[in-house]
């Protein structure tokens, strides 16, 4: 579903990226772990459509599409999603407004009846629900003066409403207690029972006690370095990155 | 944040909507103004000696007076003797009803999207519209008469209601007052007219569009809205002009008159053709409206949505006379292209306890420019009074300005005045999150400025906030790439 080749990316004048190879099949939970700094993040946005994150080489192929030709939106409405790591606030627009305008942006993209206030609001409740969220966040603008907390689930939230096929997870886990942890597990195993794929980037192994990944990556200077079962997770938290040789990236 | 960027720069003016011209046979003086041009207007009007006493004394005053200089905007000396001080459809009597106005200007409403006829039943909103000098259409009048309230062309009033005119109209805004007033004083052509007796809340909402059409021609209109004790109104303007190279300008006079108890809302939606993203062409719009909170705990409020004109240059102010009477201001001004704006309030407290609000959000995109001016004056006598003044500036681009300028008077020790003042900017970072949800960049500009003016929108009536929400999205269409 998702097929990364030779991946080359610059931001300015300083290349990040340097030839990196992913592929991620359908319904297959991806950890990507690496020291800060590496390209993590990087990957994430160059794979959502970030302009300013320059492509110098290589192909990316989403769902059989030719994934770098188009923009940050037509890749949402083909399915990709990226939980950030510092999601942005929005002052003055209310979130339960956005994520019907985000919701219904996608469905009329793809040819579906978008959905009224009512029906809208069916839906919310029952993704709330599951996700054991209280829907005081809702009623606030995006974003806007929420914890680091309340920032990642809401941005699971919005990955539990809008369905994506690919959902890309930027150290969503950082900084969240166990709870949170679980709220976040919990939206991505509900994904995977759809059989959506996720690719979860993290620096712990502690959110993988939540969610198993069928394989594990080590990102290290722009390439991935290592790849393996979830064993290799283990292995990571015994003995860090610079085992791989991948200490902190200069 | 980040400064500049590619996304946020790439600014571009959308096309002006209403930009056509009505093919319709006018009469129309010849370009110039002397003492002969101000006779012959209320001739044609064939106006009591009053009114043209009145004309010639601010004539006159006009005369001695100089062009005010003072405001953050720049744009060449007008020539007045090159306007034409009156342009009317050619047509012997007014209409009496609908059926007999011109098809063409009904087309032209029609095209503005102006719900002149059987909409206006359902919406319950009353419309006299005004082409050019003239007032064409007057709906709901019979219904409006029923409960005492009079809502007509002002060049009708002058006829019909002269005592009330007489009486009111300067009494607000004196010939003597700014340049523009005077010259308005002597050359207004028509305007709308309402009294609202003690008492009476006013049944439906009141609206006029004004349209300005013939070439050359400078509008004048005068408003006078009269609130008897305890009474109640509220009022919509909207406007627009069509496309032209040359600047057109528009100098009107609002007078509003509150009594004891009494109420006025006052809603402006402004969409005057901008100008090209050149700077060429566009409405010069350089109004004074003011509001009299004459009588004890009357109230008048000012909500104004300003997407248009190429220069705009206003100030609805307040004075606040009668004890614990009530100011408000609520501004949402739109600059882009080359336009530039400057407007604020002002709000002068004379009686005790007065109160007032000004909330101002000035969006500014391309190389539009801006600047709040606001003016609090508390005086001497005014005890207790108390302002809050909020003033929030939003930049789409990084070529655009908004500027503040806040001047505060007090002469009475016991007032309590705030002010808070903020200024942001749509970074990349807000379209990126918005566009990897499946949201366009306008999408994403539209509901981001929607946020931002949530509180004054929410101040206008129901249909008109739905109609300023998408007139903002219009005006903002192409401003990001
Ligand atoms: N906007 C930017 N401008 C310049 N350098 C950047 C920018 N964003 C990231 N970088 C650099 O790119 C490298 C990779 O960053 P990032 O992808 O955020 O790493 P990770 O997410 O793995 O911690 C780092 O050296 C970082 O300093
Ligand atoms: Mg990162």
């Amino acid at each position: 579903m998702l097929s990364v080749k030779g991946l080359r990316a610059k931001v300015g004048e300083k290349e990040i990226l340097k030839g990196l190879d992913l592929e991620v099949g359908r319904g297959e939970v991806h950890a990507i772990m690496g020291p800060n700094g590496s390209g993590k993040s990087t990957l994430a946005h160059v794979l959502a459509g970030r302009e300013d994150y320059r492509v110098t080489a290589g192909t990316v192929t989403f769902e059989g599409r030719d994934l770098l030709a188009l923009t940050p939106e037509e890749r949402a409405h083909l399915g990709l999603f990226l939980a950030f790591q510092y999601p942005v606030e929005l002052p003055g627009v209310n979130n339960t407004y956005f994520l019907k305008a985000a919701l219904n942006a996608i469905r009329s993209a793809r040819g579906q009846p978008e959905l009224d206030a009512v029906a809208f609001l069916r839906l919310m409740r029952e993704r709330l629900k599951v996700l054991y969220l209280d829907d005081s966040l809702l009623k606030r603008p995006v974003n806007f003066g929420f914890s680091g907390g309340e920032k990642k689930r809401n941005e699971i939230f919005q990955m539990a409403l809008l369905e994506p096929k690919l959902a890309i997870l930027d150290e969503t886990d950082s900084g969240l207690d166990i709870d949170v942890l679980r709220i976040v597990a919990d939206g991505v195993n509900a994904l995977r029972g759809l059989e959506r794929s996720v690719i979860l980037v993290t620096h712990y192994q502690r959110l993988l006690d939540y969610i198993e990944p069928d394989f594990v990556h080590v990102l290290a200077h722009g390439r991935i370095i290592r790849s393996g079962g979830k064993e290799l997770a283990l292995e990571l938290e015994e003995k860090g990155y610079g085992w791989l040789g991948a200490e902190e990236a200069a | 944040m980040i400064a500049a960027s590619p996304a946020v720069e790439a600014i571009v003016a959308s096309e002006y909507e209403h930009g056509f011209v009505t093919e319709i046979e006018s009469d129309t003086f010849p370009p110039g103004l002397d003492e002969g041009v101000v006779r012959a207007i209320s001739a044609r009007k064939g106006e009591p000696d009053f009114m043209l006493d009145y004309r010639l004394r601010a004539f006159r005053h006009w005369q001695t007076m100089a062009t005010p200089k003072w405001a953050q905007v720049h744009y060449p000396a007008i020539d007045f003797q090159a306007i034409s001080y009156f342009s009317a459809p050619r047509s012997k009597d007014g209409p009496k009803s609908l059926d007999e106005i011109d098809p063409v200007l009904l087309e032209t409403y029609n095209k503005l999207g102006i719900p002149i006829e059987e909409q206006m039943a359902l919406s319950g909103i009353a419309v006299d519209a005004v082409f050019d000098s003239v007032s064409v259409a007057t709906t709901f009048r019979v219904k409006l008469a029923e409960a005492g309230v009079i809502f007509c062309a002002i060049s009708e009033a002058v006829h019909d209601y002269p005592d009330l005119v007489r009486q009111h109209l300067g009494s607000v805004v004196p010939h003597t007052d700014n340049f523009y007033a005077a010259l308005n004083a002597a050359v207004f052509s028509d305007g709308t007219f309402v009294y609202v007796p003690k008492g009476v809340r006013c049944p439906m909402e009141l609206s006029t569009y004004f349209r300005i059409n013939a070439r050359n021609t400078g509008q004048f209109e005068r408003t006078l809205i009269i609130a008897e004790a305890d009474s109640y109104v509220s009022y919509l303007e909207g406007c627009t002009a069509p496309m032209r190279d040359e600047n057109q300008l528009h100098a009107a006079v609002v007078e509003l008159i509150a009594m004891d108890d009494a109420q006025i809302n006052y809603s402006t939606v402004q969409n005057w053709y901008p100008g090209d993203a050149m700077g060429r062409g566009g409405i010069y719009n350089f109004v004074t409206k003011r509001g009299d909170c004459r009588g004890a705990r009357s109230k008048i409020s000012w909500t104004q949505v300003e997407t248009g004109s190429a220069i705009t240059w206003k100030y609805p102010s307040c004075l606040l006379r009668g004890d614990d009477s009530v100011g408000e201001f609520y501004s949402v001004a739109v600059t882009k292209g080359r336009q530039q704006a400057d407007t604020g309030t002002k709000m002068i407290h004379l009686g005790r306890n007065t109160s007032s609000t000004i909330v101002s959000k000035g969006i500014a995109a391309g190389e539009g420019e801006q600047t709040y001016r606001g003016l609090v004056r508390i005086a001497a006598k005014a005890a207790g009074a108390r302002n809050h003044t909020q003033c929030d500036s939003l930049l789409i681009g990084a070529r655009c300005a908004a500027h503040t300028v806040p001047y505060i008077e007090v002469k009475n020790p016991t007032a309590q005045l705030e002010h808070e003042a903020t200024t942001s900017k749509i970074s990349d970072d807000q379209l990126f999150y918005c566009r990897s949800r499946g949201l366009t960049a306008e999408d994403a500009v539209a509901m981001i400025v929607n946020g931002f003016c949530k509180e004054v929108f929410k101040q206008l009536p129901m249909e008109f906030a739905v109609e300023a929400q998408k007139l903002l999205s219009i005006s903002l269409e192409g401003a990001v790439g």
